[in-house]
């Protein structure tokens, strides 16, 4: 079971690294906050599985953390973005 | 049940992996919004519910799926939001030709 859940980890890894290409190429700023919005989700089930894997119990309480700030990165962008802010 | 939690996540980490590929490969904003929803919602839930199976308590099990509802409400309003603003800075739906 360990090795199945570091082998998922890794592939979660990998689509985070290939999620990086529309961060660099935009082409709006909406664009690459759905990127970091991505980014939140697969770090949150990440965080999960290392806690399974390693049979360490504090990581899902990094997760549940994590899984809040997220929703505050994008509500600052949002309000930063409609207060006339560009992104490009 | 090792079986089954495998099956469960297995299923969820494909979903995270369409996310990302309709991430890179739909024409705009709002349709790539779509492919991210469903990395957020069925992905991390599939995942959730594969871990609960393995988990030992149930207040363990139980928040598992906190932090899946926790997801759930942040990313509505995330995805909400932010396609209202990008709709706000005129960025255009994409049209098939």
């Amino acid at each position: 079971m360990t090795a199945f859940l570091e082998g998922t980890s890794l592939l979660l890894l990998l689509s985070l690294a290939a999620g990086m290409i529309r961060v660099f190429r935009g082409p709006t700023a909406a664009d690459r906050m759905l990127t970091a919005q991505l980014f939140g989700t697969t770090a949150t089930a990440l965080l999960l599985l290392q806690a399974f894997a390693s049979g360490e119990p504090a990581f899902i309480d990094v997760a549940l953390v994590f899984a809040l700030l997220a929703a505050v990165a994008a509500i600052a962008f949002v309000r930063r973005y409609a207060a006339g802010e560009e992104g490009e | 049940m090792n079986i089954l939690s495998m099956i469960f996540i297995g299923v969820g980490i494909a979903f995270f992996l369409a996310g990302t590929v309709g991430l890179l490969r739909f024409p705009d904003v709002y349709s790539r919004l779509h492919a991210l929803t469903k990395a957020d919602n069925a992905g991390l839930g599939l995942v959730t519910v594969g871990l609960c199976l393995q988990s030992g308590s149930v207040l363990q099990a139980l928040k598992l799926v906190l932090i899946w509802l926790a997801v759930l409400v942040a990313s509505t309003t995330a995805c909400h939001l932010i396609a209202r603003s990008a709709w706000r800075s005129g960025a255009k739906p994409w049209e098939s030709r």
